[in-house]
């Protein structure tokens, strides 16, 4: 078998017919362009949500969980192997939501492989006093530093700063929606209430958006000791430990093992966010499904056209079999003339593709101050235009090959004798 | 010398019923003789020439080309063997019209890869001067006229030297002219290169002009 030769005549080919062989690229083309266009688009979309879920929630987080499901004090009295013992609504117990040892917890876990920081919290409800109206929030006590390493809270302020609350103790920054809400500016002062009763006055110092309204709408920071100091509580009464790994993969693993070994209660971003996680999966599903369809398309388009080709050249088939093609040779003739229109369609369709999706991405995306998005999400990674590539050399390769295994079949004699 | 020898060669069609077309055909050719097959329409002298020429593998019997049993080969090595030693020209011309005058006459040189692409080059010159076609050279094919791509049909018969040329009704579609110069080259082959000839031919001018001839009749050879 002579490839060269092959190529030379699928070439010819080609070349005669500049206009058809142009449809059948376009085909292609399109195909690539839109697969490009909708997994960079999509892919951005899913990235942009599991940002901003990932982004303003840990990776692993670590507290005590209140629970009513305890046994009761007669199950542990008297065991029920004959007596059936009923207790109606049993109430919780007296029961602090601190963590134990939460601050040498929190040295421990920090030297531990593949964690990229852990951050101590105090958490509470709160009430804001607003004139004659009360707001109710939740109120977090955070080291700035390590808070800060963990949601890069520094890139969320809208006025003001979060560093302010290492030097004024009783400061707090508080989110933009709530802020609108209390009508406070930096510099205002706010009262907090608990709902245990403690009181404190407290200034405003920054003013964050994380985009995310069910966070902007109630969440305040301020600092450990002021929210211990509200509740009453001593220094080392720590409610809540943040993590972020490396990669966020890990931390499912991470939290059931952290479960065992401290014997507390973690909860992991995958179980956090599970319909955004859901929500993915469904995006990856349809952009695969709407891709591939667009690519069968242009396959069949593909097909179509080489398979007239094919019998537009009944009579070049039965001339080069007679003048000593073997059908190897013809296969290739065919062939290569679906896998030139493949890799040249395919390569503008990648242009294409990256040129739509650039446009997409400095497109402004008016979304309001909820959410923290500019121009339409887009992302660029090489593998999709590897495989938008391969797909359409694929397709194309599949939808020549049947016209040209019927052309490799065609028996010279019926044709040559007209 | 035998350059050509089949043996009890039978042939049916089974479309719309069968039907013997060859009945037990036998004969031979020698190296430089051109031979004309004559017959009435019907009588199986195309379907002869179409097994002799390796393309048609559905028959019974024995076909032997330059000493080589090509019965029951498989296609492809039919097809390399036809490149190398039979040249065909067929009532149709059938040139490729995308290609040039040229590249007609060197593609089965370029796919026998015997020689570089310019030696070829030069061979397939001197074809086309052969058939007084060299000026046409770098036209496209789809230009000629009938006559003149009969030529270059020849021409690329001829450019591997294959041991036999086969024509079906060579000059079937060609006016008296043409028909001449067709005939005239053919001779010149055959007693000139020692090629051999074989042809089916309806024109009787041509068939009376060849070395020999075969008549047949109903399937069968009625005189040779």
């Amino acid at each position: 078998m002579n490839l060269r030769l092959s190529f030379q005549i699928a070439q010819t080919h080609l070349l005669a017919k500049k206009r058809q062989t142009l449809v059948a690229m376009l085909g292609v083309t399109f195909g690539i362009a839109m697969f490009i266009v909708m997994i960079s688009f999509m892919q951005g979309v899913n990235q942009f949500l599991e940002d901003s879920a990932l982004d303003a929630s840990p990776h692993v987080r670590i507290y005590n969980e209140v629970n009513t499901q305890r046994p009761s004090i007669l199950d542990q009295t008297h065991s029920a192997d004959s007596d059936v013992n009923i207790v109606h609504h049993q109430k919780p117990k007296q029961q602090l939501p601190r963590i134990k040892n939460g601050l040498q917890m929190v040295r421990l876990i920090e030297k531990m492989k593949g964690v990229l920081g852990v951050s101590p919290e105090v958490s509470s409800q709160a009430f804001f006093n607003n004139g004659p109206i009360q707001i109710s929030g939740s109120m977090a006590g955070i080291d700035y530093p390590r808070e800060n390493r963990l949601y890069n809270l520094d890139s969320r302020i809208k006025s003001g700063s979060f560093q302010a609350l290492l030097t004024n103790p009783k400061g707090i920054v508080v989110g933009a929606n709530l802020a609108k809400k209390l009508n406070v500016n930096v510099g205002d002062k706010v009262s907090v209430t608990t709902p245990t009763g403690g009181n404190l006055t407290l200034r405003v110092v920054g003013i964050f958006g994380f985009g995310i309204g069910t966070i902007d709408n109630i969440r305040c920071y301020t600092s450990i000791s002021t929210v211990q100091e509200i509740l009453g509580k001593d220094a080392s009464y720590i409610t809540d430990i943040h993590l972020k790994m490396t990669d966020p993969l890990l931390a499912l693993d991470f939290a059931q093992t952290l479960q065992k070994q401290f014997d507390i209660h973690t909860e992991d971003w995958g179980t956090a966010n599970q319909a955004i996680l859901a929500g993915k999966k469904i995006r990856n599903v349809m952009t695969f499904v709407i891709s591939m369809t667009l690519l069968v398309v242009a396959g069949f388009g593909i097909y179509n056209i080489m398979n007239m080709n094919v019998i537009n050249k009944l009579k070049d088939i039965a001339i080069l079999k007679a003048t000593g093609f073997g059908s190897k040779d013809v296969v290739a003739v065919f062939l290569l003339q679906a896998i030139i229109i493949g890799i040249l369609g395919g390569f503008l369709g990648l242009l294409i593709g990256f040129g739509i999706s650039y446009a997409l991405s400095i497109t402004p995306f008016e979304t309001g101050d909820m959410i923290s998005l500019k121009t339409f999400p887009v992302l660029f990674e090489a593998q999709y235009y590897l495989m938008g590539l391969a797909f359409g050399v694929i397709t194309t390769v599949l939808a020549g090959y049947f016209p040209s295994r019927k052309a490799a079949k065609i028996d010279p004699v019926a044709i040559l004798r007209g | 010398m035998t350059v050509l020898s089949a043996s009890h060669i039978n042939k049916y069609f089974f479309e719309p019923e069968k039907f013997q077309v060859l009945q037990d055909v036998n004969f031979e050719v020698k190296k430089g003789e051109f031979l004309s097959i004559i017959g009435k329409s019907g009588c199986g002298k195309s379907t002869l020439l179409y097994i002799l020429s390796t393309m048609d593998t559905d028959y019974e019997g024995s076909l032997e080309v330059n000493g080589e049993r090509l019965t029951g080969l498989p296609q492809d090595t039919l097809a390399a063997f036809r490149n190398e030693h039979l040249g065909f020209v067929f009532q149709f011309h059938f040139l490729l019209p995308e290609f040039t005058v040229l590249q007609n006459v060197m593609l089965p040189a370029l796919k026998l890869g015997k020689y570089s692409n310019k030696e070829i080059e030069e061979r397939a010159y001197e074809k086309l001067r052969l058939v007084n076609m060299s000026e046409h050279a770098r036209k496209q094919s789809s230009k000629l006229s009938g006559g003149q791509q009969q030529r270059v049909a020849i021409a690329r018969a001829l450019i591997n030297d294959p041991t036999i040329i086969m024509g079906d009704e060579p000059t079937g579609n060609l006016d008296k002219a043409n028909s001449g110069l067709v005939f005239d080259i053919f001779r010149q082959i055959a007693h000139e290169n020692g090629q051999t000839i074989i042809t089916v031919t309806h024109d009787p001018d041509f068939a009376n002009g060849s070395d020999r001839i075969i008549e047949m009749s109903d399937g069968r050879i009625v005189r040779h």
